[in-house]
């Protein structure tokens, strides 16, 4: 087997699996400080039960996104080291920043927070919450301006057979980075809003912990509301500037084939992408494309019969996932607005909890696909219209990739069992009593 | 030049910290099945650790960014080349993540005693791997003239590699039981004092031998004999080891384990500036080697790391002292109680 393909495999098995844990950390941590400070401001000890109890959860979900992390950041020295060696005086120093900015506050704070509660006083172990929840989402911050530099990279020149540094806020300053920062962390927001309303749907349709719980729902309402509704606004302005800076994923993402005016967009087709056309076709909107990518219906979208075969990115995978996304992404604000209408009687509306419980793993699988299409789309190359994935390979040999992959599955299938039947566990056993603090 | 220099040495503290932060993690959790004799130690062993742990992994983390922001080809070429060491610890440090979140959470002995076995695997396995991994880079790697590995993982697991090995494990060992004898009271502080106290001749014994050995396997003592001065990191090394069996004696835990942090600095930076300024040295032939001066970054991503560095590290510092000030009192009864605890 070719130790590309298999490195290749490995990457997306490990970083898929590490981010089913990332945006519930992201916007649980958020949403269990905002609990917190209302507690210490208040002294309301329901405030507190809520804080503990979603902690608890917040934190094995936390456990296992940490340790899955480690893996990524040696993969590229492991995995890609040509990739390393070609982008490291860039793309390094954005992880190195990341490291010492951000994932030292978080790693160090949670410490504090999870042993400091009689340690610290009210007030101050909220704040021990708040710098977690900055941490981890500064965290965000520095690995999406590293991704959106193999997206769209600005800031270098070439010298020494490599990318070099030279304009170190351009990169900062990526306009890929802001709008990708812009989407991804409120998407999590988002999965996390979900979250809580789900497991709080649940108590709640059982009619148990009723005030707790639907305090729980409308804290998460509100923010996965205005969340929600963001992503799906700034997806729009992400689209606009994709189509500007890699019409390739553009065209594979809307499996569109002939370059004209007017391009039309499909709500689903099946691409086949031997004979370059697509088999089905359903639900034909003429102009729509242009109007997507350029916000102006007469616009020439470029097809990939125009690209050359060898840069052209997977069609049929780019174009579910951005399908997938869209539609996860346009229910979910129409959930969150029903339960607008009914938030003060939301035990009656039993229908409404079963949904909502129902519908948490929605967001995630939207926040998956939502990184296929970006960085599928990206293929052929691993830093766009720079360096194909193909040449950035370590020289390691395939049986060395096929054991850790086959290790990384079996560990991650034990971490990802363990860990999802723990929050399970202890979402379902509800929260405990208030002890003296 | 000087930038670079700079960076070679930056790199080298950042992993001796790293070594000095997580490498009583590692010895706690190595030491765990011996010592834990009941349920009620192994959680306080494990208390011992628990608000540290994660942020002393971090510099793990920050060593291993800061290489590659500062020295890409080095970044490149030592992780593809020790590849599978590599994937063993980052797996050991995986299982010994998880095991402390999951342990406490179902009741149940079979239960426990499969997170028991993945702690201390997840901490002996690393330390001694790192062991290995560095005594190997001291000793140089096969790498070719486009920095190629020629070799596998048998080629790391030499005499000497070995005896790192040994080396490290053992510093942490005593690093471990001296962290135990601070956290910890009762017969659980006796039998991790009495542990420190064992191990520490075996300590000496090793590093010895690994001194003595470096001279044949390596040329780290090229620059001490050019330089004679250097061979104060040494005296600082052995220094610390004497003072780890004096502090020992007065049963003063914490000086003792500082002491053993400074012996750990000065093994750390006893390889380091014995190789300046080789990150990764060849043992094919010297010319392939890749330094600190051929393998860095541009002077432009050295600068600016540098000031990220300078201006971050000492915030880091201030936050993670608060975290170890809260944290070196000993393990109570209520603590153990927190229910968001392990």
């Amino acid at each position: 087997m070719d130790p590309v393909f298999l490195s290749r495999l490995q990457f997306t098995a490990t970083t898929m699996f590490h981010f089913l844990f990332v945006p519930l950390t992201l916007g649980l941590s958020v949403l269990v400080a905002y609990m917190e400070v209302r507690y210490a401001r208040t002294g309301d000890e329901t405030y507190l039960r809520m804080t503990k109890f979603w902690g608890k959860l917040f934190l094995i979900n936390f456990a296992v996104g940490v340790v899955t992390g480690i893996t990524l950041e040696f993969q590229f020295g492991t995995n890609w080291s040509q990739y390393s060696g070609f982008v490291g005086d860039i793309f390094g120093s954005l992880l190195a920043i990341e490291a010492s900015v951000a994932f030292f506050l978080e790693s160090t704070l949670i410490g504090i927070w999870i042993f400091g509660w009689k340690k610290l006083s009210r007030m101050a172990h909220a704040v021990v919450m708040c710098l977690v929840a900055a941490g981890s989402n500064i965290s965000a911050l520095w690995i999406l301006i590293a991704n959106s530099w193999m997206q769209h990279p600005v800031g270098f020149v070439f010298n020494n057979g490599r990318a070099e540094l030279n304009d170190f806020a351009a990169v900062v300053f990526n306009k890929f980075a802001v709008l990708q920062f812009l989407h991804v962390v409120p998407a999590a927001f988002v999965l996390a809003a979900f979250f809580v309303m789900g497991i709080s749907a649940y108590h709640l349709y059982k009619k148990q912990h009723i005030d707790l719980f639907t305090r729980s729902f409308k804290i998460a309402l509100v923010f996965g509301l205005i969340a929600s509704i963001w992503v799906a606004v700034e997806g729009d302005q992400h689209a606009v500037y994709v189509t500007e800076t890699q019409p390739t994923k553009l065209a594979a993402m809307e499996a569109h084939w002939d370059t004209q005016t007017k391009a039309p967009m499909v709500l689903f087709a099946i691409p086949d992408e031997k004979n370059e056309r697509n088999l089905v076709e359903f639900g034909k909107v003429p102009g729509a494309l242009s109007l997507l990518g350029y916000h102006d219906i007469n616009a020439e979208v470029k097809g990939l019969n125009d690209i050359p075969k060898e840069d052209r990115p997977p069609v049929l995978i780019t174009f579910l996932a951005f399908r997938i996304m869209v539609a996860i992404g346009t229910l979910l604000p129409l959930l969150t607005l029903i339960g607008l209408f009914i938030k003060n009687r939301l035990v009656e509306n039993r229908w409404y909890l079963v949904i909502m419980m129902a519908a948490i793993p929605l967001p995630y699988i939207a926040n998956q696909a939502g990184w296929l299409l970006a960085e599928v789309g990206r293929q052929p190359w691993i830093v766009y219209g720079l360096m194909r994935t193909s040449d950035a390979a370590s020289p390691v040999s395939a049986v060395q990739v096929i054991s850790s992959l086959v290790a990384f599955i079996l560990v991650y299938g034990l971490l990802g069992s363990v860990g999802y039947y723990l929050i399970g566990k202890k979402a379902v056993m509800g929260p405990g009593p208030v002890e003296a603090v | 030049m000087i930038l670079q220099s700079i960076w070679f040495f930056l790199w080298g503290l950042l992993w001796a910290v790293f070594f000095i932060t997580d490498g009583f993690d590692f010895g706690v959790g190595t030491l765990y099945p011996f010592l834990g004799k009941s349920d009620q130690d192994k959680r306080v062993m494990i208390h011992s650790l628990g608000p540290l742990w994660d942020g002393n992994e971090v510099w793990l983390i920050t060593a291993g960014g800061v290489t590659f922001a500062a020295f890409p080809l080095v970044y490149a070429t030592m992780f593809s080349s020790l590849y599978t060491a590599l994937m063993l610890i980052l797996f050991a440090l995986i299982l010994r993540g998880v095991s402390f979140e999951f342990r406490g959470k179902v009741d149940s002995p079979a239960w426990r005693r499969l997170w028991d076995g993945c702690i201390f695997i997840g901490s002996a396995a690393p330390a001694i791997l790192f062991g290995v991994a560095f005594a190997n880079i001291f000793a140089g790697l096969p790498l070719d003239e486009n920095h190629l590995f020629q070799g596998n993982l048998l080629t790391l697991l030499n005499p000497y590699g070995l005896l790192g090995g040994v080396l490290f494990l053992c510093f942490f060992l005593v690093h471990g039981a001296l962290w135990l004898a601070i956290r910890a009271d009762g017969d659980l502080q006796q039998r991790a004092v009495k542990s420190a106290n064992r191990v520490w001749p075996v300590l000496l014994i090793v590093a010895v031998a690994f001194l003595l050995f470096s001279a044949k396997a390596t040329p780290l003592y090229r620059n001490y004999l050019a330089h004679p001065a250097l061979f104060l990191v040494i005296l600082a090394t052995v220094a610390g080891l004497l003072g780890i069996r004096f502090f020992l004696s007065k049963q003063a835990y914490f000086r003792a384990w500082l002491s053993s942090a400074l012996t750990i600095a000065g093994a750390t930076f006893y390889g380091v500036v014995g190789l300046f300024p080789n990150l990764l040295p060849s043992s094919i032939n010297a010319e392939y080697s890749l330094t600190a001066f051929n393998a860095s970054s541009s002077p432009l991503t050295l600068k600016i790391m540098l000031m990220v560095v300078l201006l971050f590290i000492p915030v880091v510092l201030v936050y993670q002292i608060w975290a170890y000030g809260l944290f070196t009192r000993k393990v109570t009864q209520e603590d153990l109680d927190l229910d968001v605890a392990y």
